[in-house]
C-alpha cells in the first residue's frame, strides 16, 4: 500500500499496511491489528540471536548510508559494563524525504516494538528516539503512544513479566538538518549544539552520555518486528541479494500521484516514476531526477532504467540514499533547483569544517549570480574546484551532499549554466 | 602502561621518527621537525574537533586526507604533509577562510603574530576568486575587558573549548551556525571567569583583543622578555611584551612544571600596572635636613660611613628578587641587625579547573617563600620604630605606610623603587630597579626557583638592588662589588640553605625546586 495513493504492485509487509488507519496509532487498536505479537518472542531470544537474525535478513540501514544493520549491532559490547544505548533516528530532515514521518503518525507503535526488539539485541536499558523539531504534532502522536506502552507493560521496568527493563524516551530537536547526523544527533541530544563529531570514538565504543550507543533509523527499526517474527528467509523474498526487503518511496516533485509507496527493493526507478506514481502531469517531458533524496547525484531521463537498489543506483552513478525521487520537468530551470539545494545546506552546515561553513555558502551564491544572469566562465571552473575541496575533506558527508548533486548538474546540465552565462 | 611506552617508528616528509604509541600524527610530526599547519588544535586543551581541517595530510593506505591532529600515528606509517592534494588542501582552506576576512592587518593587533597572515603569505593566491560581498558581523564586547572582531574570526572554537575545557565554565558559546556562526557569551552568562584572558592569547587570529591592548602596539614594535609574574606566589612563567620601555602587554609563557600555556587575569595586570606611580630616579641623602641627589660613589660611602645598626629593624618585601634580599640580609648581617619581617597582601583564591596546580593563590606576591629562605618572618602590620632605632626598608613594605611612618628613627635606609609617602622621612634613598627592570629570581609557593629577566631600562640611574647592595658591602670591608646577575645568584646560592649546587644557568628557563633542605613547609598543596 502506498500513502495517500495505493499503488498497483502486491507488497505484503507490515511498514505501510496500516498508513491511514487512525486505530494503528491507539495501542488497542494496534494490538487488534496484531501487534506487539514479535516483542514476547524477542524476549525469549539471546540478544545475540535477536542481531543474527537480523544480520542474516541482509536488512540495510534506511537512513540513506546502507550500512547493514545487523553488523552494526554486532559492534555493541557483549558484555556490557555499564548503560548502553539506543538513538531511533526520526530527524527526517532530507529535502525529499518523508517516510520516517509517516511511520511516526501511523503506527508508532510499530517503531517502539522495533525499538524494543532491538534494545534487547544491543542490550541496551534506554531508547532514545530524536524527533526533528519540526515535527510537531507527530511527536505528539508518538509520545502518545509511548504513554501507552507504558501503561500496557511493553516498555519501562520489567517489560512484559521478563525482568528486562528498558525505558523509552521521545526527544524532540531544536530543527537541524544535521542532527540527523549520527554524531551530531547525540551531541544534541546530550545537549550540545548539533555538530558531527570525528571518528573515532565509534558510537559503539563511546557515543551517547560517553557509553555504547548504536544510532538506527526510524525505517529500519520499523522493519525488525517483521524480520523477527517471520525469519531472514521471509524478508528476503523482497529485494536484490545485496539489498533484501522493502522501502518506503518518498517520490515528489513534478508527478501525477507523488506520496510514499512501500516496494520492493530493486524496483525499476523508471517503473517508481511512470508506472507507481504516474509520470509528469499534463503531458509533461521529465528532464531531471535526484533519485535519493537532495543529496544525490542527478539522473536525467534517458539514466532512469535502473536497479532502485543500494548497488543499483551507485552503478548507475547516483545513490538509493533514501530513495526519495524529486522529479524536475522540462519547464524546471536545473540552476535554480541547483540554487536551492546549495541554500539550503549552506543553511544547515553546522559551521564547523571551514570547507562546507564556507563552500556551502560560496557555491550558494555563485549559483545565486548565475541564476540572476552575473555569471561569468569562471564560475563554473571555481564550482568545479569546490566540488573537489568540498569531497571528502570534512568530519561529516554534508559537503558532499552538496556536491554530489553539483557535480552532477555541472555535468549533464551545462548547457543550461552556459546560456544562463551568456544572457 | 606498557602500550604507552611502546615506540613505533614512521615516516614524514621523508623523514623518519620514532615516537610512543598513541602520538598523534602532528605530534610526531614536530618530532621529526615538521610543521603541520593548524588552527583548532591547540597542545594545551585537550577536546581536538579536528575542524578547521588544515592539518590535513596524506597518509599512505588511507583514501582520504587525515586531520593529522587526532589521527594516531602508526608504526611503518608513510605520511606526506606537503603532497599536492595536501598542499592544495591547505590553501582551499586559506582562501575559504579569507572569503569573510576583512583584511584589516594594517589594523589589526594579531598582525605579525597571526597564523592567518602567515600560512596565507605562504600557501595563498595574490587574488580571490570571490566576487560577492563579505558578510560584516562587526564588533562585540565578549567581556569587560575583551573585545571580539567578529569578521576576523576563523570559528576555531579554541576560545570556546579554553573555558570549557580548561576554565570549566561553559560562558563562551558559537552562536548560529554555518557561515553565520560567530563566538558570543551563552544567553545570560557573563565572560567574568578570573582566567578568561587566555581567550585572546589562544586566538590564533586578532579576534579576541585586550581592551586595554587594542591599537596600542604592532608586533614588530615589541621586545618580549622572559618573566615570572608577580601577581601571587604561582610564579607563572610569562612573556613580558615592552614598546617604547612600557610594559603593554604580558602573555603566559609555556612552564608544564607551573602554569602550562595559561596565567590569570590578575597576573596580567600586575607588571601593566608598574607602569605606574613616582619612581626613586637617583640616589639621595638626607644632608643639612633635606634629601639631596648624590652620586652612587657619594651615597653609598657615605651611608657606610653612617649607618649603623644600633637597636635596628628591618622591613622588607615578598616582592622583591632572591639576590636583592641576599645582600639585604648580609647588609643586615654586616651593621648587626637582626631578623626582619615582610607582609603579604592576601586575597581570594581561584583555582583553574582543567589545570588545578595553577591557581591564582591567596598570597599576591611572588617571592614569599624567597624572603623566608633569607630567614625574614611573615608578619602583620608594621612593626613600631622605636625613637632613634635604625630603620631598613626593602621595597614595598611601607607603600601603604602613614607619611610620618619612619620619622622618629635614628637611620631610616630606604632601598626601593618607588617614591611612597613614608619615604620622605629616610636618611639615605637608594633607587632601585624593579622586577621588570632587573634580573633574578622568584621562588614560588612550592619551592620552585626561577629566573626572570630585565624588560625594561631603568629611570635615572636605578640600579638593580644586588648591585648596589654588594658594593656597599664592599664599602663596608666585604668582597667585591658584583656587576652580573650569576655572580650573584652564585653568591647567594654559596651561603644559603636550599640553593646548594644551583646556578643561574643551570636554572634555565623552567627553574629547579629547592634542595630539601629550603623546602617551604607549605609546599605539599
Amino acid at each position: 500500500m502506498g500513502y495517500p495513493y495505493s499503488h498497483d504492485l502486491e507488497v505484503g509487509t507490515q511498514l505501510s499496511r496500516h498508513f491511514g488507519d487512525e486505530r494503528a496509532r491507539t495501542l488497542e487498536g494496534w494490538k487488534g491489528l496484531g501487534g506487539y505479537a514479535t516483542l514476547p518472542k524477542a524476549l525469549e531470544m539471546d540478544p545475540d540471536a535477536i542481531t543474527e537474525v537480523v544480520k542474516n535478513s541482509g536488512l540495510r540501514g534506511r537512513g540513506g548510508a546502507g550500512f547493514p544493520t545487523g553488523v552494526k549491532w554486532s559492534f555493541m559490547p557483549k558484555e556490557p559494563n555499564g548503560a548502553h544505548y539506543l538513538c531511533c533516528n526520526a530527524d527526517e530532515s532530507e529535502p525529499g524525504a518523508f517516510k520516517d514521518r509517516e511511520i511516526l503518525r501511523w503506527v508508532p507503535h510499530l517503531l517502539i516494538e522495533g525499538c524494543l526488539i532491538a534494545a534487547r539485541a544491543i542490550r541496551a536499558e534506554h531508547v532514545y528516539i530524536y524527533v526533528r523539531g519540526e515535527f510537531f504534532p507527530f511527536s505528539a502522536i508518538l509520545r502518545d503512544a509511548v504513554v501507552e506502552a507504558y501503561e500496557g507493560g511493553y516498555a519501562g521496568e520489567d517489560i512484559l513479566g521478563s525482568g528486562w527493563s528498558c525505558d523509552v524516551t521521545v526527544h524532540l530537536g531544536a530543527g537541524a538538518y544535521i542532527a540527523g547526523e549520527e554524531t551530531g544527533l547525540m551531541s544534541s541530544l546530550m545537549g550540545g549544539r548539533a555538530e558531527p563529531w570525528i571518528k573515532p570514538p565509534f558510537p559503539a565504543q563511546s557515543g551517547a552520555f560517553g557509553r555504547p550507543t548504536t544510532v538506527n533509523n526510524v525505517e529500519t527499526l520499523a522493519a525488525v518486528p517483521m524480520i523477527v517474527a517471520e525469519g531472514a528467509d521471509w524478508y528476503r523474498q523482497w529485494g536484490t541479494d545485496k539489498s533484501p526487503g522493502t522501502k518506503l518511496w518518498c517520490c515528489s516533485g513534478h508527478l501525477e500521484r507523488p506520496g510514499t509507496y512501500e516496494l520492493p527493493l530493486g524496483v525499476n526507478l523508471r517503473d517508481v516514476i511512470y508506472e507507481v506514481c504516474g509520470g509528469a502531469p499534463n503531458g509533461k517531458k521529465i528532464k531531471a531526477v535526484i533519485p535519493g533524496g537532495s543529496s544525490t547525484a542527478m539522473l536525467t531521463d534517458d539514466e532512469l532504467d535502473c536497479s532502485g537498489c543500494y548497488e543499483g543506483m551507485a552503478e548507475a552513478g547516483s545513490a538509493l540514499g533514501t530513495a526519495s525521487p524529486i522529479v524536475m520537468n522540462e519547464d524546471t530551470s536545473i540552476v535554480s533547483a541547483m540554487r536551492r539545494i546549495a541554500q539550503f545546506y549552506a543553511h544547515e552546515s553546522c559551521g564547523q569544517c571551514v570547507q562546507c561553513r564556507e563552500g556551502t555558502s560560496w557555491t550558494a551564491k555563485i549559483l545565486h549570480r548565475i541564476e540572476v544572469g552575473e555569471g561569468t566562465a569562471e564560475d563554473l571552473d571555481t564550482l568545479y574546484h569546490l566540488c573537489v575541496q568540498m569531497t571528502g575533506r570534512t568530519i561529516c558527508p554534508l559537503a558532499d551532499s552538496v556536491v554530489f548533486p553539483l557535480v552532477s548538474s555541472l555535468d549533464k546540465f551545462k548547457d543550461e549554466y552556459e546560456a544562463l552565462i551568456k544572457r | 602502561m606498557s602500550d604507552a611506552a611502546k615506540q613505533i617508528t614512521l615516516t614524514i616528509d621523508g623523514v623518519e621518527v620514532s615516537v610512543e604509541a598513541g602520538t598523534t600524527v602532528l605530534q610526531a610530526a614536530e618530532h621529526a621537525g615538521v610543521v603541520v599547519p593548524h588552527y583548532c588544535y591547540h597542545p594545551g586543551i585537550p577536546s581536538r574537533p579536528a575542524q578547521c581541517r588544515m592539518c590535513l595530510v596524506e597518509i599512505e593506505g588511507q583514501p582520504k586526507l587525515q586531520p593529522s591532529c587526532v589521527f594516531p600515528a602508526g608504526d611503518g606509517m608513510v605520511v606526506r604533509t606537503t603532497s599536492e592534494t595536501a598542499e592544495t588542501a591547505r590553501k582551499s582552506v586559506i582562501e575559504f577562510l579569507l572569503l569573510n576576512h576583512p583584511l584589516d592587518c594594517p589594523i589589526c593587533d594579531a598582525a605579525g603574530q597571526c597564523m592567518l597572515q602567515d600560512y596565507a603569505f605562504e600557501t595563498g593566491q595574490l587574488r580571490s576568486r570571490y566576487a560577492e560581498a563579505k558578510m560584516v558581523l562587526g564588533r562585540d564586547r565578549v567581556a569587560e575587558d575583551i573585545l571580539y572582531f567578529g569578521d576576523r574570526c576563523i570559528v576555531c572554537t579554541r576560545c570556546v573549548r579554553f573555558m570549557e575545557d580548561i576554565a570549566g565554565d561553559n560562558a563562551l558559546v558559537v552562536a548560529q551556525r554555518g557561515h553565520k556562526a560567530y563566538i558570543d557569551t551563552f544567553p545570560g552568562r557573563d565572560l567574568d571567569h578570573a582566567f578568561r584572558g587566555n581567550i585572546v592569547d589562544v586566538c590564533p587570529v586578532g579576534a579576541l583583543v585586550h581592551e586595554d591592548f587594542v591599537f596600542k602596539a604592532r608586533a614588530w614594535d615589541m621586545d618580549s622578555s622572559p618573566g615570572i609574574c608577580p601577581g601571587c606566589s604561582t610564579g607563572c612563567n610569562i612573556e613580558v611584551n615592552v614598546k617604547e620601555n612600557q610594559v603593554v602587554r604580558t602573555k603566559p609563557r609555556l612552564n608544564p612544571d607551573v602554569n602550562s600555556y595559561w596565567m590569570c587575569d590578575h597576573g596580567r595586570r600586575s607588571l601593566v600596572m608598574s607602569n605606574r606611580g613616582v619612581r626613586a630616579e637617583a640616589p639621595m641623602v638626607r644632608q643639612g635636613g633635606e634629601l639631596e641627589p648624590a652620586s652612587w660613589n657619594e651615597a653609598l660611602a657615605w651611608v657606610a660611613g653612617e649607618l649603623n645598626g644600633s637597636s635596628g629593624i628591618a622591613l622588607v618585601s615578598a616582592g622583591v628578587s632572591n639576590e636583592a634580599l641576599f645582600y639585604t640580609r648580609a647588609l643586615l648581617e654586616r651593621i648587626g641587625v637582626e631578623g626582619g619581617t615582610f607582609q603579604v597582601e592576601q586575597g581570594d583564591e581561584v583555582t583553574l579547573s582543567g589545570f588545578p596546580k595553577l591557581k591564582l593563590r591567596a598570597d599576591r606576591a611572588p617571592n614569599a617563600v624567597g624572603a623566608e629562605l633569607h630567614r625574614f618572618t611573615r608578619a602583620d602590620g608594621l612593626p613600631e620604630v622605636p625613637d632613634g632605632a635604625t630603620l631598613v626598608v626593602l621595597g614595598d613594605a611601607i607603600s601603604n605606610a602613614p607619611a610620618d611612618y619612619g620619622a622618629n628613627a635614628g637611620f631610616f635606609l630606604y632601598i626601593g623603587s618607588h617614591l611612597f609617602p613614608a619615604v620622605g622621612n629616610a636618611t639615605a634613598v637608594l633607587p632601585a630597579a624593579t622586577v621588570a627592570e632587573s634580573d633574578g629570581t622568584f621562588v614560588n609557593y612550592e619551592g620552585r626557583v626561577q629566573r626572570f629577566h630585565r624588560a625594561l631600562r631603568t629611570p635615572g640611574v636605578a640600579r638593580p638592588t644586588w648591585m648596589f647592595l654588594s658594593r656597599l658591602l664592599e664599602h663596608l670591608g666585604g668582597e667585591s662589588g658584583v656587576r652580573e646577575i650569576d655572580d650573584a645568584f652564585a653568591a647567594m646560592a654559596t651561603g644559603t640553605a636550599g640553593l646548594e649546587g644551583m646556578s643561574w644557568a643551570g636554572l634555565g628557563l623552567r627553574g629547579e625546586l629547592l634542595s630539601e633542605a629550603g623546602q617551604p613547609a607549605v609546599a605539599a598543596e
